[in-house]
This record gives C-alpha cells, structure tokens and sequence, in this order.
C-alpha cells in the first residue's frame, strides 16, 4: 500500500467551479498528483466514499438529504474537512433560494420553466407532474454552509477560490500545517 | 472638521493641546478631535464602517471601537473626544473578537451574495471582513428576504444588501439639503426609507444627484445597468466639498 497521503475531493450542492478551478492547477497538478493519492473525486469512479481520508476538499452547499449523507459520512471518514468555495462556506447563490417554499421552488422549476414535456404528460397540454419523483434526493428547507452540519477544519471562501489558494491551502496541509488563505481569497473573489 | 457632538468648550478650549498615548505611540492634537482623526494623523489605522469623512460621525456600527485604560468599556473612535493623558488601544484581541463579531452579524442579518453583487471587489463591508481575517460566519444565517426598490428612474435601493451605516441619510441632510432618506423601524425591522416611506421613485424631494448612491459601502445602493463586480462607487466628491465648504 502507498503511504501517500489520502485526498479526497466532493462535489455537493454546486456548480463544480470550484473543481474547474483545482484543475486550473494545470502543471502543478502534475506535482500534487506524485505527492498524494486522491481516492475519491468526481473524476474518479468511486461510488461511496473512502475510509481513512486525510484531507477532503468539499465544494457546494448542503441541500438535500444526499448532501447530508454525504458530509455526514464524509466527516465521519476525513482527518482534515475543507469547506472548499462561497457555496460550502457561506451557502452562496444555492442558499438564495431559501427565501422560497420548495414548492414554489418545483413549480417553477419543473413547471413553468419546464420547455420540453415532462414525462407521462399528455402532450400540449397543461403540466401535470408536481415535480421529479424518481431517483433525485428530496431536497433540504435550506441549503445550508457546510459548518453547520458537521466541523469544519479550514474555509477556503471564493466564488471559485483561485487556483493559488487552492494550491497554498493543500501544500500547507500536506505541509502538516493548517492553512490560512485569508491573504489569497475572499468572499465571492 | 466637521462639527462634533455639543460640548461646553469655547474657541479658546479647542486650540488647547493635549497629549496622549495611542497604541504606546506619544501623540499631541487638539482637544476638539476625536480619536479617530488623532489616530488617522499619526498613521494608525483604526477600521471603520459607518464613518465617511465629510459627514458627521454617527458611532452606529461599532466597528471602530478601542479600549481606554482605566475603563472597562469600549469607546466608538469616531464619536469619542480625546483628552489630556488619555491611553488609547486600537487593537487587542477583545478587539478583534467583537470588530469579527460585528461584521459576522452584518452577514448573516441580510444576504450578502458577494458573488452575484454589483460591488463584489469593491465593497467596504468585504473589504472590511478580509482585514479582519473572517474566512467564515459562524452565526446562523437568518435568510430574511428584503425587497429591492427600483423605482427610481437611475438608481436602485436592494436593501439585502444594507448594513445601515446611515452615510445615505446623511450626505442627503447635510450636503445635499434634501433629506429624502430616513430610518424606519426598530432593531431587526430597521430600514432605510425615502420619504416617509415612499417608493423612491415617487420622491418629490430627491434631486437625482446620486451623492447616497456613490458613498454606500456596499451594493445596497447602486446604479441601474451594473452587473456583478461592476458598480464603481466614486465617494471623492464629498473631501472636496468638505474641503471647500471648510476654505470658503
């Protein structure tokens, strides 16, 4: 077995942004790749999440009873949990919608934004369907910041983080220090 | 400078100096200035939020708060006067701890979106978080949607993104003479409002001249037609009033 430190990274309630702006790293990555292991990512076929994680990286807001499962489990597996973006740190643009019942929310998204008919609908007529009902996780009241699920070890605020506080953030840590990257990022940078 | 709070002083009073201690630096000033301009004279920076020079100084939103030796409270340095052997602390880590806490309390009280604001990168409220290190808000969110007024033929008043320093009501009183802003409402409920609570657009008494608009610290108040990180406040107009209101 490698002794590599275990890197993880998740992708929440989110654009993927955040992600884009890891791999922005570009040849850097290439370092980081022969320093770590990273053991899950959306760009690794894992389907659950690994045991033993040394660090996570974690972008997006806590939405759905998906989300929370998976921070739940991913806290419960990672030494070091890094709230990774404005959506994981702050709730971002997924916590606008918070303002709104989820039902409001549906209709408008599955109804009156809805452009194509909506499986099992008559066609040209009136939307029937309430909203997804098979296989999309129910979604929270609010999308939430992360810390207030579970601990939070480091906030890497951004709207995405630029690659630099990416890189210092996970240098540092790999480093065996705790990062601040409050000189190379802000809310909504 | 602008005029203070009433104070028994005479002309002959305020040309008195005085010295005090300011972070262990020795200073001398006037006994009319406040802490505030003694500290900004000497190179010693005291954050601020609701101060705007050209104004008066309103002491609201607490962030420029020192200690002063032999005192257990703190005191607002743009509303406290300094006096002979005075010693000032700008910084310490009560400080720190409640400058964080009232900034952390401004985010989570309305719903400050940086990422899709008109003044991302060019907010005093952001600003104002990244001096004091804040990475994350550790209070609750309270997600109490507030209206956005766009009534106004040029200019819009998003109230989500208001941190009631009142420099609007103010520059409207003091240089612009219309008074169309007000404070409505107590505690949580406090607004800003023009007119009596009218749509701004329907102010009879507002001239247009957007003053309010270029000195609001953040995105509350802005230009119509600004996208994300476009908005650029120009706030210079008003030293230089100042300056020549004070020279004529």
């Amino acid at each position: 077995m490698s002794a590599k430190p275990r890197v993880a990274t998740a992708w929440l309630d989110g654009c993927s942004g955040c992600h884009m702006s890891f791999l922005d790293l570009d040849e850097k990555l290439v370092d980081l790749a022969g320093m770590v292991d990273v053991v899950c990512s959306p760009t690794v076929d894992i389907k659950e999440f690994p045991q033993n994680v040394d660090v996570a990286l974690v972008e997006g807001a806590v939405s759905s009873e998906e989300d929370l499962h998976k921070i739940k489990l991913i806290r419960s597996r990672t030494k070091i949990l890094v709230s990774l973006g404005d959506c994981a740190v702050t709730g971002n643009v997924p916590a606008m919608r918070n303002f709104f019942t989820i039902e409001s929310l549906f209709k408008r998204a599955y109804q009156e934004n809805a452009d194509v008919p909506l499986r099992g609908e008559p066609a040209s007529t009136g939307r029937s369907i309430d909203g997804p009902c098979v296989a999309v996780p129910k979604l929270c009241e609010n999308a939430r910041p992360i810390h207030e699920i579970v601990k939070v070890d480091v906030h890497v605020p951004g709207c995405p983080p630029p690659p630099d506080a990416i890189f210092h953030v996970v240098a540092e840590l790999l480093a065996g220090r705790i990062p601040d990257a409050s000189s190379l990022t802000r809310f909504g940078k | 400078m602008t005029t203070m709070t009433a104070s028994p002083s005479s002309a002959a009073h305020d040309i008195q100096v005085v010295t005090l201690k300011i972070d262990d630096q020795e200073v001398s000033a006037s006994r009319n200035q406040t802490i505030l301009q003694v500290a900004a004279e000497n190179q010693i920076e005291i954050p601020t939020l609701c101060f705007m020079p050209g104004l008066k100084p309103m002491g609201s939103c607490r962030i420029c708060l020192v200690e002063l030796a032999g005192s257990p409270r703190l005191f607002a340095a743009c509303v406290t006067r300094v006096s002979e052997g005075m010693t000032v602390i700008t910084d310490s880590p009560r400080l720190r701890k409640y400058r964080k806490q009232i900034v952390e309390l401004l985010f989570v009280e309305r719903n400050h979106v940086c990422s899709v604001c008109v003044s991302n990168g060019r907010c005093e409220l952001q600003a104002l978080a990244v001096k004091l290190g804040i990475t994350h808000i550790t209070q609750p969110y309270r997600y109490d949607k507030m209206v956005v007024d766009s009534s106004h033929d040029l200019f819009r008043l998003d109230h989500n993104r208001c941190v009631l320093c009142t420099r609007c009501v103010r520059v409207c009183d003091q240089i612009e003479g219309a008074h169309v802003w007000d404070v409505a409402g107590r505690g949580i409920d406090c607004r800003i409002t023009a007119d009596l609570n009218l749509p701004w657009g329907d102010s009879d008494v507002c001239t247009s001249c957007g003053k309010c608009v270029h000195i609001c610290p953040t995105g509350a108040l802005t230009e119509k037609g600004t996208a994300v990180a476009e908005m650029r406040k120009q706030p210079d107009f008003l030293p230089y009033l100042t300056i020549m209101r004070e020279n004529h």
